[in-house]
């Protein structure tokens, strides 16, 4: 029989990171498309540095930002009673740290990509920034909004490193689905193994797949 | 109604200059702008929707609009590239300016638009997309209309089509206006005053007779 719990929990961690990211991202990358600030570059190459970085230096320091011997671990367990590592809240965390250029780099590629005197043309009409990037930006910007959105889901369903140095492998509580494989690997369960790879494999396909017919069809349409 | 006294570096092409113009603007006026690429035409459009910095100040019917942003000018302005919502159809390109639906149905119907009303504006042609953008632009019952090179990208006919729409709108909405424009045919059909620009600076003021005619005159000695 199989246990799909470890599935169930990827995908619970997956769409709450895109969610929280998607809100916190928006805005940074509006910024970042608008700026010509000088510490555009630096906060630039910050976004990306998960990109680079192994998975283990990343979640080696996200682990020593959020141990409750830490300032900020401390603060939240002493608050609010929330533990950041080993736990659901410290892998929503990790992985928001984790994806973050996944989501900031193509809403700024959007946002960069518009016409300026769309924008501007918003703001003559008497629109917000924040109306025009609702009404205005976002929809004129599908294809790298979709982009955004499922590469942050698909990336953070696959992520394995950070997620076993901050959340370790707690049923129901950290085990996902990468660990779990890792654990079924370990112990030569081979036959699960390829089940849950299989089923990882397929999903990711149809998704990417999902993403380029969307994009396609924008540019056919002439959106892009 | 428009005192306009500003100053301001720039970089054009041949190197830095200094756009400094004083002029005062009467209610309802029609003002075309012309001058050599360059010489800051657009750049005072800009400067007048605030959509870019400058020293000095502008005064609309008594009142500076040195802290007043672009949202709250009441502007409205033709962008060269029409700047249309590509999202958008072409009646909610107007509604999203303000949600009167008769003035827009009235703009469009002064303009020949009515069929086109739920058309996605991408699938207009320039001289709709033109007009479209000019409507949009007058959505707000604007004090000022700037628009800049509205003709420019436009062949013969659409030309004389939307330089037709231009005067009817302003005939019957009397705003005061500043084109920006190289097309002396329309400047001498659209003008009551014309202004040439040269390095920032204002080397001639005056009626389209007086400025067009110096100007062909100074054609003719070359």
């Amino acid at each position: 029989m199989i246990d799909f719990a470890p599935f169930l929990l990827s995908f619970k961690l997956a769409g709450l990171t895109t969610l929280i990211l998607f809100m916190m991202a928006l805005p940074f990358a509006w910024w970042l498309s608008q700026t010509d600030s000088k510490s555009k570059p630096i906060l630039e190459a910050i976004t990306a540095l998960p990109i680079v970085l192994p998975p283990s230096v990343l979640g080696f320091y996200i682990l020593v930002v959020l141990s409750p011997h830490s300032a900020l671990g401390g603060f939240f367990e002493d608050t609010f009673g929330v533990k950041l590592v080993f736990s659901f809240t410290g892998l929503v965390v990790a992985s928001c740290f984790y994806s973050l250029p996944f989501m900031v780099q193509p809403l700024q590629n959007g946002f960069e990509s518009l016409n300026t005197h769309m924008l501007e043309a918003s703001y003559l009409a008497g629109k917000s920034k924040l109306q025009t990037i609702w009404h205005v930006a976002l929809p004129n910007m599908k294809p790298a909004l979709i982009t955004a959105l499922i590469i942050t889901f698909a990336h953070t369903v696959g992520e394995f490193g950070v997620v076993i140095m901050v959340g370790g492998s707690i049923p129901n509580e950290t085990k996902v689905a990468s660990v779990a494989i890792y654990e079924m690997v370990e112990v030569m369960e081979y036959g699960k193994a390829h089940i849950y790879s299989g089923l990882m494999v397929a999903m990711s396909f149809v998704v990417l797949l999902l993403v380029y017919i969307f994009n396609h069809k924008q540019k056919k349409i002439g959106i892009v | 109604m428009l005192n306009i006294n500003i100053r301001k570096t720039l970089h054009g092409s041949q190197g830095k200059m200094y756009l400094d113009v004083k002029i005062d603007i009467k209610q309802g006026e029609f003002v075309v702008l012309m001058g050599e690429s360059g010489s800051g035409k657009t750049t005072l459009l800009r400067i007048l929707a605030g959509l870019e910095k400058t020293e000095g100040e502008v005064h609309v019917e008594g009142n500076s609009w040195k802290n007043v942003p672009t949202q709250q000018r009441g502007i409205g302005f033709v962008f060269q590239d029409y700047a249309l919502f590509d999202n958008m159809t072409v009646e909610e390109n107007l509604l999203f300016v303000n949600r009167d639906e008769k003035f827009a149905r009235e703009l469009l119907e002064l303009t020949e638009l009515t069929g086109l009303s739920n058309h996605n504006v991408k699938s207009l042609s320039g001289g709709q997309k033109q007009r479209v953008a000019l409507c949009r632009a007058m959505m707000n019952r604007p004090k000022l209309l700037l628009m800049d090179e509205p003709l420019s990208a436009l062949d013969r006919k659409m030309r004389e089509i939307l330089q037709r729409e231009i005067m009817k709108l302003h005939k019957t909405f009397g705003t005061t206006t500043i084109m920006v424009s190289h097309d002396a045919e329309a400047t001498y059909a659209l003008a009551d005053r014309v202004i040439v620009l040269e390095q920032g600076k204002i080397i001639k003021d005056g009626s389209k007779d007086s400025v067009l005619k110096k100007e062909q005159k100074m054609v003719y000695s070359l």
